[in-house]
Parts: C-alpha cells; sequence; structure tokens
C-alpha cells in the first residue's frame, strides 16, 4: 500500500466513522478539532485504525498528533 | 399528597412502531411473531420470537449518542420521542425543570458477549471501542436518555424481571404522590437479540409450536406450551395533576393505584398467594370498589402454571364479579423486562378508544381460565378503570390501577 492508498483509506474511515465532511480534511487542519474528538473518541481511533491496517495504536501514540498530516505521518510510518 | 397524571405515551413494539399502528394491531388481534430460523441454527430448541426492526437513528442522534446506545435503548429512545411529543413536553421545558426517569430494563447480553468475543481474540480491552462499557451495564436505558433528553431529575434504572416496566411507574407514581418530582418518564425496554434469550430457551420456557407462530403464544388457552419472547421500548411519562394543569398539557388518564409484593417462593414457579397481595394492595391503595374495574390486563404469558395461578389470584380477589381480562402478550409475545409499561399503554389504548383487545388463540380454556371472562374477538365496550398486573422471576409483582381523568 503506497501512500497515497493510505492517506484515502485514512479519509474514507474518517468520513465514515466521525462523520465529518471530506471537504474540512485538509493536511494542514487540527485532527482534533475538526473531528470534535473527545477522550472517548480516541478510543474508536484506535479501532478502526486496527480494523483497518491491522496495527495497534496507543492512546499516548497521539499525543504529538496535532494536524491530518500528522497521522498520516504516524500511520505511515507504522504501516511500513 | 399529590395526584399522578400520565400526559404522553409512546411505543416501538413488534405490533406496531406507534401508538396508531398498535391501536390498530390491538383492535384487530394481529400478532407481531414470527419464526427466526437463525435461532435454530444458533442452537435455540424455540425459533419463535416477536419480530421487530431497529430504528434508523442516523440524522435524529449524533455519533456519541448512537454508539453508547444499545438495542433496547433504541427501541426506549422512539418511544420516548412519541411520549414527548404528544405529552406537548419540549427540550426547552425539559431544560428549565427537574424532569426524572425511571426505566424498566434487567438486561444488555449482546454488547457484554461482543465486547468479550474481542478481548478473546484481540487480547486488548481497547478494541472493544468507547461505547461497549455504556451500552452494557443495566442502567444503559437510564444512563443514555438522561443524558440525550438533558434531564436533571431522578435518574435510575429500575430491574424487577418481567415486572420491570411496571415497578418502573409504580415508584414514579409514589414519588410524585409525596411530592418529590414532578415528572418522571417512566417506562420498560427489552432487548430482542438473538444473544439475549439462549439461557431461557434452554429453560424450555419457550413454545415449540413453531409451524404456527402467530398462534404460538396462547394465554389461558389449555394447550398453550410455553411464551415467546419478545422486545421493544414503552414510554409513560407521568406527573403531577399541578404540573399538567400549569403547563397546559394533555391528561391521558390517572394512576390510582399501585401494589406489590415478593412471594418469597420458588425462582422460577409463581405461586397464587404473592400475586394475589399485589391485586389486593393495588386495589387498596386506589380506594375503589372492585366493581369499578372494567379490565384486567393479565400478566399471563403463555405458560401453563403461570396462566392457571394469575386466572386463580384473579378468581379469588374479583369473586362474582366478571371483569373482562386478556393478555395482550397472546399477540406481542412476552415482552419481559418491558411489558409493564407497554401493557398499561396497550390498555390505554382500549381506554381511550372504547374497545377491548382481544385474547387471541384462546381456544379451549382450562379449569382456571374458564372461570374469567376472556375475550376472544374485540369488544366494543367502553371503560374507566383498569388494572395491569405484571409478574416476574424470583417472585416480584406488581399491580397497576389507572382510571379516566376526572377534574
Amino acid at each position: 500500500m503506497n501512500k497515497e492508498e493510505i492517506i484515502g483509506k485514512i479519509n474514507k474511515f474518517l468520513v465514515e466513522e466521525f462523520e465529518v465532511e471530506e471537504s474540512k480534511i485538509l493536511p494542514e487542519a487540527l485532527l482534533k478539532e475538526t473531528l470534535e474528538m473527545d477522550s472517548l473518541d480516541f478510543v474508536d481511533l484506535v479501532v478502526v485504525i486496527e480494523s483497518n491496517f491491522g496495527i495497534k495504536v496507543k492512546g499516548e501514540d497521539f499525543v504529538n498528533i496535532k494536524t491530518f498530516q500528522d497521522f498520516y505521518d504516524f500511520i505511515i510510518s507504522r504501516v511500513s | 399528597m399529590n395526584r399522578v397524571v400520565i400526559t404522553g405515551i409512546g411505543i416501538y413494539s413488534t405490533i406496531g412502531k406507534n401508538l396508531d399502528e398498535v391501536q390498530d394491531s390491538l383492535y384487530h388481534g394481529k400478532s407481531g411473531i414470527g419464526l427466526d430460523v437463525q435461532r435454530k441454527e444458533f442452537g435455540y430448541r424455540s425459533g419463535l420470537t416477536g419480530v421487530l426492526e431497529r430504528p434508523m437513528l442516523k440524522g435524529l442522534l449524533d455519533r456519541r449518542q448512537r454508539v453508547c446506545l444499545p438495542e433496547q435503548g433504541e427501541y426506549a429512545y422512539m418511544a420516548t420521542i412519541e411520549a414527548l411529543k404528544n405529552a406537548k413536553m419540549d427540550q426547552d421545558y425539559i431544560d428549565k425543570h427537574e424532569v426524572g426517569i425511571l426505566y424498566g430494563n434487567d438486561s444488555c447480553s449482546e454488547p457484554v458477549i461482543r465486547a468479550i468475543d474481542i478481548i478473546r481474540e484481540k487480547k486488548d480491552t481497547t478494541l472493544v471501542g468507547s461505547g461497549s462499557i455504556f451500552q452494557s451495564m443495566a442502567s444503559t436505558v437510564t444512563m443514555n436518555l438522561s443524558v440525550i433528553f438533558k434531564l436533571r431529575g431522578i435518574n435510575l434504572t429500575i430491574a424487577g424481571a418481567c415486572a420491570s416496566g411496571s415497578h418502573a411507574i409504580g415508584l414514579g407514581y409514589l414519588l410524585i404522590k409525596q411530592g418529590l418530582q414532578d415528572t418522571i418518564i417512566c417506562g420498560g425496554a427489552q432487548e430482542l437479540s438473538i444473544f439475549s434469550m439462549g439461557s431461557f430457551d434452554g429453560l424450555s420456557a419457550f413454545s415449540i409450536r413453531e409451524s404456527e407462530p402467530t398462534k404460538a403464544s396462547r394465554p389461558f388457552d389449555r394447550d398453550r406450551d410455553g411464551l415467546v419472547p419478545s422486545g421493544g421500548g414503552a414510554t409513560v411519562i407521568i406527573e403531577s395533576y399541578e404540573s399538567a394543569v400549569k403547563r397546559g398539557a394533555p391528561i391521558i388518564a390517572e394512576v390510582i393505584g399501585y401494589g406489590f409484593s415478593s412471594n418469597g417462593d420458588h425462582i422460577s414457579v409463581p405461586n397464587v398467594e404473592g400475586p394475589k397481595r399485589a391485586l389486593v394492595k393495588s386495589i387498596q391503595d386506589a380506594g375503589v370498589a372492585i366493581s369499578e374495574i372494567g379490565y384486567i390486563n393479565a400478566h399471563a404469558t403463555s405458560t401453563p402454571v403461570g396462566d392457571g395461578n394469575e386466572a386463580q389470584a384473579i378468581g379469588t380477589v374479583f369473586g362474582d364479579y366478571k371483569p373482562y381480562v386478556s393478555s395482550t402478550k397472546s399477540m406481542t409475545g412476552h415482552e419481559m423486562w418491558m411489558a409493564g409499561a407497554s401493557e398499561v399503554i396497550y390498555s390505554l389504548l382500549m381506554m381511550q378508544n372504547d374497545f377491548i383487545a382481544p385474547n387471541i388463540n384462546l381456544e379451549n380454556p382450562d379449569e382456571h381460565s374458564a372461570k374469567l371472562n376472556i375475550p376472544t374477538k374485540a369488544v366494543n365496550k367502553g371503560f374507566d378503570t383498569f388494572l395491569s398486573n405484571s409478574f416476574g422471576f424470583g417472585g416480584t409483582n406488581s399491580s397497576l390501577i389507572i382510571r379516566k381523568f376526572l377534574k
């Protein structure tokens, strides 16, 4: 899976799971604020990452993830 | 002491997804029972069940609200939306007043099983997701609805087996009567999931008349062979008379009596004495003559022992006076935790529309039911007061008496 495919897959599950408009998903936009996530939503993000990519992440992995680009980079690094 | 009135009702059941549909089914004796072949493949002795689609809540509730709501919570939500609407109680009113919730619920099987399956497979509790804990707890219905509707009054789930919904209304009635709360959303909810009934099926308590699903639930009939599990959600909004008048609410009826008792006997086999005491206490609390009670909605679930004992209890208490008696479970199946609330709604619909719903499938009464006045076709007759019985495992009993509202 190349980077574009990974990003496409991430955007698709964010739209489906978190019901965010696709147009609001921009690389420089803030992930937590755009998705209006609280602490419970991060648990569900861990679940969709596992079901889509087969990798287990932890809540603390999100500490340094601010933007969608940060999130893409994190997933790409873990997938590869 | 406050008078306690009913100002809103709502229903989501196997015989209709709103009050109009349910009223039509009750009048025409329409069954909500079907055969679920998946249950047979899963290992059930009986594949019979009430049939009910889950509501589509996308657009009505946001993601967080939907994620935390279990199956029976969805049914309870739909029923509550309808009840609030016909109680003419909007969010602005709820925001400015202390509205409580007491709802009957006594199991949450599917979310528990699904969570454990995930943990077993993945060895990681986080992968269960965020909603499971809120779906799994006994208080899931009141927990969720109190958040969705921003309720700020009493907030409790009543777990009283198959009398849960009835006790919820009864306990709400006591709180309002004593002036401790003005308005309470009461009700009962019951899951129908294939995961929820297996252990009950294992007791051979369910009918196996699978060749005729709509004839399987036959309370009081000599040839009954067990109950049919069912479910849904039923909401009854009760409030003090003063509160109802103050906000110009429509008054549907008045709760005038609540009787409760425990058998102190067998865990699953009912007796005559316990239900009889609940019946008598409700009549004493209501302060009515038995001749004023025009209709009894029986608990009768279509089990040989239960129906017979209830028929004896009613016969003993009412003697030569023979009010109409029917079990709407003949159409709905046994709605368990929900039944005490839904059957109050079924009876209210009859009282509002001057008919008595039939006890369908009663073809041959047994020695005890033959002594009761049980209609097998709808009777076009008005009545002013009814009594609703609900009994449950462990011998918990509840009887409610409700009357047309008179100033």
